[in-house]
C-alpha cells in the first residue's frame, strides 16, 4: 500500500498532512489493518490542547483499545463528525479520514517526523519481528 | 465469512463428535416483552389485612403515574421461558470447562441447600447479635478454617469478589505504607498478570509498573532488583502463575522486596494449586486474596455472585476493613484448654449448635489472649460480635458483612472435603492439567518448558502458519462438545490456549477433551477452514460483535 | 472423597504415563522448606449428613421465628418459589461468564431482559449486567460523573445510606476525590436544599441522593436536579429498596442511577450476595463500568446477544479501565429477572401499594403510643418511618424481643443528633397482629407505670 508522500507519520501509526497552519491527523492503513474493525472513535473537543507524543484519544476495536498519540502540539479546530456515526470509514480509507484538525503551535515539530519512505521501512522493520 | 449452521454442506461435513455430543432441538423463545399480553398475571398477592391506602394521594408529587413496561405473563410462560434459556448453555453440570485460572470445578448441591436453611438464608443483617450467633459462627468458622490454608495471621470476608479483593489487599498495603511515613508510588505487575491486578493499583491511585517475565515466564529477579526502589509499595503476584508455573524463587521475591520496604500481594486465583500442599504466609506473602468462586467451589451463576475474601499478616490487622469479628472472652479467666472449657460448659451444644473451631479472644480491653491449639470442635470464650472500633481501619469496601451466601457453601465444601480431601483435590487437579500436558504437547507449542502445576500453557504457533488462531481453535472445540479453554491469555504468550481441567474432571472426560484437541489438530492440517469457520453445531453461529460495539442496542424497545 | 471422580488405580496409571513415579514429583518445584508436612487445621471429612445438621443448628441458633421490622437497605419480601426452582438449574447455576455467546445464550438473553426492565423501571436509558451492590455501585457511580465531567468533587447527602457512604469514602480516598456532606430538613427528614444549593459548585462531579433515603422519606428529585445541573454537576440517585419503584415516580432527572436490586427476590442472607446495578442515560453509556449484553445477529441472521462494549472493561484497558470490576453478581440479577417477571406491570405496582399500605398503618399505630410520635412528618415516605420515643430504645426493644419481635433499628450509631430514634420498616410480609402487637409492647412500660 503506498503511503502518501506528501504526509508525515509517527511511529505509534498516526499520519499528519499540513495545509499552512492547519495539521490534518488521522491513522496509516498498517494501524487499521492490525486494529481490525473499528467501533469506536474517542477524540478531544474543538478548543482543546494537544502535545506532540502525548496521547490525544482512543480508538477501540470490540477486542482492544489504541491509544492516539499527537504528531505535533496545538489547538484542536476541527473534529471529525461522521466518526462518531461510522468509525468504520476509517478502515476503509484510512489516510483519506482525518480524526482532528489541529493549528500548529510550533510547525517545526513537523519536520521530525517519518516520511513516506522511512515508515515503510519503518513498519518493515515490526512485520519482520 | 461465517458457514450457515443450517446450509447442506456443513450437515452433511457434520462435525465428527467423537461420541461426546449429538445434535438435539433446543425449543426458541422470544424475549419476555415480545410475550407480554395486558392482563396476564403470574402472581398473587394476600388480602391487606390493615386499610388500602390512596397512593397517589399519600405519595402527592412523588407519585408514579406510569407503570414500568415491565411483561405481563402467566407462571407457565415463565417457566418455559427460563427452561427454555436454560438449555441454550453449556455448564460445569454438562461438562468440562478448561478455562485457565478460573478453576470451573464441581459446585456440590449441598451448598446449595445450607445456603437456604431459613435461619441463615433469612437473616437481616441489623438483626441483633445475640439473635445472630449462628450465622456468625459460621463466619468464624470459615476464617478460621482459610487462616490455617493461607498460613496467615488475619482475614476480612467482606470483599465481593476477586478483584474487590485486590482493592481491599492493596488499601491495606497502603495504609501501612502511611503509617510508615510515605505511601509510595507505585506497584509492579508481571506482564503475565490478569487485567483486574493493573486495573486495582490505578483505583487505589499507584501507578503501574510493569515487570517482564524471564524466559521460563517467570519473574526476572534481576528485572525485580533493578525496578523496586523506596516507591515501590508492592509486587502484585500470581502463583503459581497464570502459566501455571510455581514461582520457585519465590522467597528470593519475597527478601528483595521486603528489603526495600515493599510488600508482596498474592493474587489467590491459583489457589487449587497449593491448598494442603503449601501456605502462601510460609513462603513470604504479606496479603493475599481468596476467590470462593474458584478454589472454593461456590458457583458461577453465569458471573457471580463471588466473593474475595483478603487474608494478611498480623502487621496488617489494624487496617482490615471494619467491622472486624471478635469474640468476647467467656467470664474474666481465660480458657487455657479444651479440658477447662468442657468443665466450665458440661454440655457443649446445650444451645442446640455443634462446638466450633476458637476464634481470636478478646479480653474487655480490647487485648487478643493467645490463641489455644487447635481442637476440631469446641468454642472457647463467649459470645461473637462485630468490632467497629477500629481507628486504623482502611473503612468499610462494601455495606454490611460481605457474601454470607458464599461463605455458607465455602464452608460446606470444607467441611464435606477435610484435611485429606482438600489435598487430594489439590493432587487431583495437577495430576489432570499434567496429563493433559503430557498428551497435547507433541501437537500443541509449549512455549515454556518449565513444570505446569494446575493449569498449562499452550500456543498457536504450529497452527498458526494454516491461518488458525486460537480462537479459531476453541470456536471448534464447542463442536466437540466443551467449552473453550481460555483464549490469548496469558497476554505474554501469542495465541494462547489456557487450560486448566481441575481436580473435577474424571480420565474419561479428560481422554475425550485429549482426543478432541487432538482431532482439532489433524482438521487444521486437513481442512482449516472447518476450523476457522467453528462452531458448526451450536444454535447461534459466530455473532457480530463489531455491529454489537459500534450500534450497541442494550435493550428492548417497544414497536412505536 | 466423594468429589472426586478418580480411582487410585487410574491416578497411578495416569501418573505412569506421564512419566512420574508419584504425585510428589508433580510438586517437586515446590521448595522443601515450604512444604506442609501436616494436615489442614480444619474440621475432619463430614458426611453429607453431618454438614446439614451443623448448618441447621446453626440456622436455629440465629431465631427462626422473631418478626422483623428491620430495613435500613436490606428488605424481606416474599420470594415467589420460582425463583430458586429456575436459578437452581445446573444451566445456570454452574454456568461461566458468557465471554463464549454461542453456548451462553441463556444467560445474555436473561441478562439483555434484565438491563431492559431496570431501565423501564428507573427512567434511564441503559442498565448495566449488576455490580456487586448498592454501597459499591454508588461508589462507582461517582467515579463514573468524575470520569465524565473531567470535574473532581462529590456532594454526598447525609441521608443517603450511612454504610454507603462509608463505601465511598474509602474509595474516594484514593482518588482524590473530596466529598462534602449535606445535611437534613428537619421537619421533612429530606435533603437540605439550601445547603445543597452551597455546597454544590462549578468543581462538582456529582450529587449523590437516595431516594427514598435512609428515613424512609422520598427526597424532591426535580428539585435536587435543577440544582445540581445548574453547575453542571451529574445528579446520581441511590435506589436502596427496589420495590419503592413500583408506586414512587423513576428519578427521571438522573443521570446515573445506581440502586441496589435485593427487594426483587434476593434472600436477605445476612446482608450478601445483594445486587447492585448502574443505569444511566445513554450518553455516559461508555463510561459505564461493568458488564452490558448487547443485541446482535450471527451469520445467518439470527438474533442473539453478546457481551459488549468490552473495551471499558479491566481485561482489555487494564490499568485504564471504568472499573476493575469482573465477577459480578448474575445469578442473583437473574433472581431479580424471575422475580419481575412474576409480578410484571401490574403485580410491582400493587405489591409497592401493600408495602405502603402496611408501614403507613404502622406508622400511625405505633407514632400513636403514649410516649412515641412520628418523625419526618412533612414529606411522603415509602414504606420505612422514623419513630421516636421518651423511653429509651434499648428498654422497649428488650421487651419487644421478649415478645419474638424485632424493632426498628437505632439512629443515633449513625446520627447522633437524633435521640432516642429508630428506623422502622413494615413490607407485605409484615402482619396486621405482629403490628398491633410491637405498638402494645412498645407502651406496656408507660402503661405499667
Amino acid at each position: 500500500m503506498p503511503y502518501p508522500t506528501d504526509y508525515r507519520y509517527t511511529r505509534e501509526h498516526e499520519w499528519i498532512s499540513v495545509d499552512g497552519a492547519i495539521g490534518s491527523i488521522g491513522i496509516t492503513d498498517y494501524a487499521q489493518n492490525s486494529l481490525g474493525d473499528i467501533v469506536y472513535v474517542d477524540a478531544p473537543k474543538v478548543g482543546d490542547s494537544v502535545s506532540a507524543n502525548a496521547t490525544f484519544g482512543s480508538v477501540e476495536s470490540v477486542k482492544a483499545v489504541s491509544n492516539l498519540f499527537s504528531p505535533v502540539s496545538g489547538k484542536v479546530t476541527a473534529v471529525n463528525e461522521e466518526l462518531k456515526t461510522a468509525p468504520d470509514k476509517i478502515n476503509e480509507d484510512a489516510h483519506g479520514m482525518w480524526i482532528i484538525k489541529v493549528e500548529l503551535s510550533n510547525p517545526a515539530e513537523v519536520t521530525t517526523l517519518l516520511d513516506a519512505a522511512a515508515y515503510e521501512a519503518f513498519i518493515a522493520e515490526e512485520t519482520a519481528s | 465469512m461465517a458457514t450457515n449452521a443450517n446450509s447442506p454442506e456443513s450437515r452433511s461435513t457434520g462435525p465428527r463428535t467423537l461420541g461426546k455430543v449429538r445434535p438435539h432441538q433446543t425449543q426458541n423463545e422470544a424475549l419476555l416483552f415480545e410475550k407480554s399480553s395486558p392482563g396476564k398475571r403470574a402472581y398473587k398477592l394476600p388480602p391487606l389485612d390493615v386499610p388500602a391506602v390512596d397512593s397517589a394521594k399519600l405519595l402527592g408529587a412523588a407519585h408514579r403515574n406510569a407503570p414500568g413496561l415491565l411483561p405481563e405473563l402467566s407462571e407457565i410462560e415463565i417457566i418455559r421461558h427460563f427452561t427454555r434459556l436454560s438449555t441454550w448453555n453449556y455448564a460445569i453440570d454438562l461438562g468440562m470447562y478448561p478455562l485457565g485460572s478460573c478453576t470451573m470445578k464441581y459446585n456440590p448441591r449441598v451448598n446449595e441447600f445450607v445456603a437456604r436453611i431459613e435461619g441463615l438464608a433469612e437473616a437481616h443483617p441489623y438483626r441483633p447479635e445475640s439473635l445472630a450467633q449462628g450465622i456468625l459462627e459460621v463466619f468464624d468458622l470459615l476464617q478460621r478454617c482459610l487462616l490455617d490454608i493461607t498460613g496467615m495471621d488475619a482475614i476480612t470476608l467482606q470483599p465481593a469478589a476477586g478483584a474487590h479483593g485486590e482493592f481491599t489487599g492493596i488499601l491495606l498495603t497502603r495504609a501501612w505504607h502511611e503509617s510508615q511515613g510515605n505511601p509510595r508510588k507505585k506497584i509492579l505487575i508481571p506482564d503475565s498478570a490478569h487485567g483486574t491486578n493493573p486495573a486495582t493499583a490505578a483505583i487505589v491511585g499507584y501507578t503501574v509498573e510493569n515487570l517482564k517475565s524471564n524466559a521460563d515466564g517467570g519473574i526476572d529477579l534481576e528485572a525485580l532488583t533493578r525496578q523496586v526502589d523506596g516507591e515501590t509499595a508492592a509486587l502484585m503476584l500470581t502463583n503459581p502463575s497464570t502459566l501455571g508455573v510455581f514461582e520457585s524463587q519465590i522467597h528470593k521475591i519475597a527478601d528483595i522486596l521486603h528489603a526495600k520496604g515493599a510488600l508482596l500481594y498474592m493474587d489467590g486465583a491459583n489457589m487449587n494449586a497449593l491448598v494442603g500442599k503449601v501456605r502462601p504466609g510460609d513462603f513470604g506473602v504479606d496479603v493475599m486474596h481468596l476467590n470462593l468462586h474458584k478454589t472454593f467451589s461456590t458457583p458461577h451463576g453465569g458471573g457471580g455472585p463471588g466473593s474475595g475474601p483478603v487474608a494478611c499478616k498480623a502487621f496488617l490487622e489494624p487496617f482490615l476493613p471494619n467491622p472486624v469479628l471478635v469474640r468476647d472472652q467467656n467470664g474474666e479467666e481465660p480458657c487455657p484448654d479444651a479440658a477447662s472449657w468442657e468443665s466450665q460448659n458440661a454440655d457443649p451444644s446445650a444451645d442446640g449448635c455443634p462446638p466450633l473451631f476458637r476464634a481470636p479472644i478478646l479480653k474487655p480491653d480490647g487485648e487478643r489472649v493467645g490463641d489455644t491449639e487447635s481442637l476440631p470442635l469446641h468454642p472457647f470464650g463467649g459470645p461473637l460480635r462485630w468490632d467497629y472500633d477500629r481507628p486504623q481501619s482502611v473503612g468499610r469496601v462494601r455495606a454490611f458483612y460481605g457474601n454470607t451466601g458464599m461463605f455458607i457453601r465455602a464452608l460446606a465444601y470444607i467441611l464435606a472435603n477435610g484435611p485429606d480431601g482438600l489435598r487430594q483435590t489439590t493432587e487431583d487437579a495437577v495430576l489432570n492439567a499434567n496429563y493433559i500436558r503430557k498428551k497435547l504437547e507433541d501437537v500443541y507449542e509449549l512455549p515454556y518448558k518449565t513444570a505446569s502445576m494446575h493449569e498449562v500453557v499452550f500456543s498457536d504457533k504450529r497452527q498458526a502458519v494454516r491461518g488458525v488462531k486460537t480462537g479459531d481453535i476453541a470456536k471448534r472445540l464447542i463442536d466437540y462438545g466443551f467449552h473453550p479453554y481460555t483464549v490469548s491469555f496469558p497476554l505474554i504468550v501469542h495465541g494462547a490456549l489456557m487450560i486448566e481441567p481441575t481436580e473435577s474432571e474424571s480420565r474419561e472426560e479428560l481422554d475425550l477433551f485429549i482426543a478432541a484437541m487432538r482431532s482439532i489438530a489433524r482438521e487444521v492440517e486437513e481442512s482449516p477452514e472447518l476450523v476457522k469457520t467453528a462452531p458448526h453445531s451450536t444454535r447461534v453461529s459466530r455473532l457480530d460483535e463489531v455491529q454489537a460495539a459500534r450500534k450497541p442496542i442494550l435493550r428492548w424497545r417497544p414497536k412505536s | 472423597m466423594r468429589y472426586l471422580p478418580k480411582s487410585d488405580e487410574e491416578r497411578r496409571q495416569m501418573l505412569a504415563e506421564i512419566g512420574a513415579a508419584s504425585i510428589d514429583d508433580l510438586f517437586s518445584s515446590i521448595p522443601a522448606e515450604y512444604r506442609l508436612e501436616r494436615d489442614l487445621t480444619v474440621p475432619r471429612q463430614q458426611a453429607e449428613s453431618e454438614i446439614v445438621d451443623y448448618f441447621r443448628a446453626a440456622g436455629q441458633k440465629n431465631a427462626t421465628d422473631y418478626a422483623s421490622f428491620l430495613g435500613a437497605g436490606a428488605y424481606r419480601h416474599y420470594r415467589p418459589v420460582i425463583i430458586d426452582a429456575l436459578v437452581q438449574r445446573g444451566e445456570f447455576l454452574t454456568s461461566y461468564t458468557p465471554y463464549q455467546a454461542e453456548i451462553t445464550q441463556g444467560t445474555l438473553q436473561a441478562i439483555f431482559e434484565f438491563q431492559t426492565m431496570i431501565a423501564e423501571l428507573t427512567g434511564m436509558d441503559v442498565a448495566n449486567a449488576s455490580m456487586y451492590d448498592g454501597s459499591t455501585g454508588a461508589a462507582e457511580a461517582v467515579m463514573m460523573a468524575v470520569r465524565v465531567t473531567g470535574r473532581s468533587k462529590a456532594v454526598v447527602a447525609a441521608t443517603a445510606h450511612p454504610e454507603y457512604r462509608e463505601v465511598l469514602a474509602t474509595y474516594a480516598k484514593h482518588q482524590g476525590l473530596p466529598t462534602a456532606l449535606v445535611g437534613y430538613d428537619n421537619e421533612t427528614g429530606r435533603i437540605d436544599l439550601k445547603s445543597l444549593d452551597a455546597a454544590v459548585s462549578a468543581e462538582t462531579a456529582a450529587v449523590l441522593v437516595q431516594s427514598p433515603n435512609f428515613f424512609g422519606v422520598i427526597e424532591d428529585i426535580p428539585a435536587i436536579a435543577q440544582i445540581a445541573h445548574a453547575k453542571g454537576a451529574l445528579l446520581i440517585v441511590s435506589i436502596a429498596e427496589a420495590v419503592s419503584l413500583g408506586i414512587v415516580r423513576p428519578p427521571v432527572e438522573a443521570d446515573i442511577v445506581a440502586m441496589e436490586a435485593q427487594s426483587f427476590g434476593v434472600a436477605l442472607s445476612y446482608g450478601g450476595p445483594f445486587c447492585g446495578v448502574i443505569a444511566a442515560k445513554e450518553q455516559f453509556v461508555r463510561q459505564m463500568p461493568g458488564r452490558l449484553a448487547g443485541q446482535t445477529v450471527d451469520g445467518a441472521g439470527n438474533r442473539g446477544f453478546v457481551l459488549t462494549l468490552a473495551t471499558r472493561e479491566q481485561h482489555i484497558r487494564r490499568e485504564k479501565a471504568t472499573s476493575n470490576i469482573c465477577t459480578n453478581q448474575a445469578l442473583v440479577a437473574l433472581m431479580a429477572t424471575i422475580f419481575l417477571a412474576v409480578y410484571g406491570k401490574e403485580g410491582i405496582r400493587e405489591l409497592a401499594e401493600h408495602n405502603l399500605a402496611k408501614a403507613d398503618y404502622a406508622a400511625k399505630t405505633l407514632g400513636s403510643q403514649p410516649g412515641a410520635k412520628l418523625r419526618f412528618k412533612g414529606a411522603p415516605r415509602f414504606h420505612e418511618f422514623v419513630l421516636q420515643t421518651d423511653e429509651a430504645p434499648e428498654a422497649w426493644s428488650r421487651r419487644l424481643m421478649q415478645n419474638k419481635i424485632v424493632g426498628g433499628i437505632e439512629l443515633s450509631r449513625w446520627y447522633p443528633e437524633l435521640h432516642h430514634c429508630t428506623l422502622w420498616c413494615a413490607t407485605e410480609v409484615v402482619t396486621r397482629e405482629r403490628i398491633d402487637a410491637a405498638a402494645k409492647v412498645l407502651a406496656a412500660e408507660v402503661v405499667e407505670a
